[in-house]
């Protein structure tokens, strides 16, 4: 059933609209921040380390939905900043984070997609490039000859994961450093793609 | 040899403002890194050392004098060259009126450390800002872009409305000291009420201070009066330029917003006067001119964080806190101080 909810607006009286006070506030909070900060940076770099503060205090208040990258160790030394010096130091990546893909293998090294082309269709970037030849297993018909994927073209989408039938192919290789000097180098071919499997 | 000091005293108004831009620079970003838990600017080095990201304030000029300047096919060539160096060139020959000091008497020579005396002072910084406005609308028009000369337009139209409030909310002090003499409203400040409160402008216009400071943040264009600028939208009035001229569009803003701190520190903050300090001689005179830069610093230091914690209007809200709200304010606040003079007479 539909039902209506009205939602109370805050009043606008004249203290908000007036600005200053709100802007007051605002600059409390962001002065806060700078001065907790700079004292910070300051002790960082006399080299002591700040009194057994969570970097989350840093935040003023509670981490929500920030929490779950955790500081790396750098940035937790400065404890003035949640900044991650990429590429010094390692990004931190999401467990969920769509990155290089590989193709798995079958128990006998063989690829183990079937040549479908069910991601070749869906891929709105058009960088898969397969083909097929017959499998030695009746029971398996089609197998992968060729498979190359041209990572200069792929928008990491991730819809060739999900169309993949047999959980052929997986993006969860943690690479996501792929630049190279030629195009030609940016197309991944079926060896370089099975060698983390 | 006045004339010397004058051409020294004009090149070091001139190094002034340069070197708070570039120092600004890096001041903007390191400021708002800080205050949003980062770290901000540092990556420039000379050997390994980065000093705190200082060598930015090298890097950055660097790194736009070594672009390429592209002019557009479309463009009318002569404006579009002349706008930055109009709007750059307006608020530094502003910074020409301030007094930096008073008068110091060092080996028989009484010196004064103001670079342009004037009777006028006052309307002659605040002409010299409102033409500055000529270079963005300018940029707009030669630009040869709708989006370039919607920027324009808002700042025309921004101007007009903040340079009047601007005029309103300094009319209480201006009122005060009873002169437009920039060296001559300092003078009046320069003296201890009851030995320990320092006669400032903002002890008797605490109103008139604040407002000013709305006032002159819309003046100098920056966040959150951007409307002339506004990536999201129409990305602004120098939207056709590339490499140093857009660098000094840059430039502009900052030096804009070292005119208006100045202008604070002059009207409401004592200008170069420090409580309890010698203001004579040599000292007194490197006293002085360090009293001022503080109290810039600190206009700075604020408008600064303001500019990195507010979002920015719309632009019928900017017109209408402008001729709705400041403006009535600074009458207002004019009106009062009218009367308590009256009454205090
Ligand atoms: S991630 Fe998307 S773009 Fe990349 S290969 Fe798969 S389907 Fe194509
Ligand atoms: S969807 Fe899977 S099985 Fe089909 S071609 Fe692609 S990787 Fe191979």
């Amino acid at each position: 059933m539909i039902t209506v909810r009205t939602v109370e607006r805050p009043p606008r009286d004249l203290a908000v609209q007036v600005f200053l006070l709100e802007v007051v506030k605002g600059l409390g909070v962001t002065y806060r921040h700078f001065f907790v900060n700079l004292w910070r940076h300051l002790l960082g770099l006399a080299g002591g380390r700040p009194a057994g503060s969570p970097p989350a205090a840093a935040w003023g208040g509670s981490p929500r939905g920030r929490a779950s990258r955790p500081p790396s160790g750098r940035a937790l030394a400065a404890r003035g900043a949640v900044t991650v010096q990429y590429p010094e130091e390692p990004a931190v990546l999401g467990r969920r984070a769509r990155t290089r893909h590989r193709l798995l293998k079958r128990p006998d090294g063989a690829p183990r997609c079937t040549s479908c082309l069910l991601c070749e269709t869906v891929c709105p970037a058009r960088c898969i490039r397969i083909t097929a030849e017959d499998s030695p297993d009746p029971g398996i018909e089609k197998r992968a000859r060729t498979f190359e994927i041209d990572m200069g073209l792929c928008v990491f989408c991730g819809h060739c994961v999900e169309a993949c039938p047999v959980d052929a192919i997986r993006m969860d290789t943690g690479d996501m450093e792929l630049p190279a000097l030629h195009r030609r180098e940016m197309i991944w071919d079926m060896k370089a793609l099975m060698e983390d499997s | 040899m006045s004339i010397l000091w004058v051409l020294v005293k004009l090149g070091a108004a001139l190094g002034f403002g340069m070197s708070w831009a570039a120092f600004l620079g890096w001041v903007e970003r390191k400021q708002s890194a800080v205050m949003q838990d980062r770290i901000g600017a540092n990556r420039a080095d000379i050997l390994g050392f980065k000093l705190i990201g200082l060598f930015h304030t090298i890097a950055d000029p660097i790194k736009l004098l070594t672009k390429e300047d592209f002019v557009p096919a479309n463009v009318n060539k002569t404006f579009h060259a002349a706008a930055p160096a109009l709007a750059l060139g307006f608020p530094l020959l502003a910074l020409a009126a301030f007094p930096f000091g008073g008068t110091f008497t060092v080996g028989g020579w009484t010196l004064s450390l103001q670079p342009l005396g004037s009777k006028v002072g006052l309307l002659y910084v605040l002409a010299m800002l409102a033409v500055g406005i000529h270079g963005v609308v300018m940029a707009g028009y030669a630009s040869n872009s709708c989006y370039g000369l919607m920027g324009g337009l808002r700042g025309a139209s921004q101007m007009l409305a903040y340079e009047v409030c601007l005029a309103t909310t300094m009319a209480g002090a201006v009122f005060l000291y009873g002169t437009l003499d920039l060296a001559e409203a300092v003078r009046w400040q320069a003296r201890m009420l009851g030995g320990w409160l320092p006669a400032w402008g903002i002890v008797f216009q605490p109103l008139g201070f604040v407002l000013f400071l709305v006032a002159g943040a819309a003046l100098t264009k920056r966040t959150p009066f951007d409307l002339p600028e506004g990536e999201s939208e129409i990305v602004g009035f120098h939207v056709e330029y590339s490499g140093m001229k857009f660098g000094m569009f840059m430039m502009t803003d900052l030096i804009e917003s070292v005119v208006v701190c100045c202008l604070a520190a002059t009207l409401f903050l004592g200008g170069w006067h420090a409580p309890f300090l010698p203001l004579d001689g040599l000292v007194g005179a490197a006293v002085m001119v360090g009293a001022f830069t503080a109290k810039v610093a600190l206009v700075m230091f604020l408008l600064m964080q303001v500019r990195w914690t507010l979002p920015r209007f719309r632009f019928d809200q900017l017109l209408d806190l402008g001729w709705k709200g400041v403006l009535p304010a600074g009458l207002l606040n004019f009106f009062l101080t009218a009367w308590g003079i009256y009454l205090w007479r």
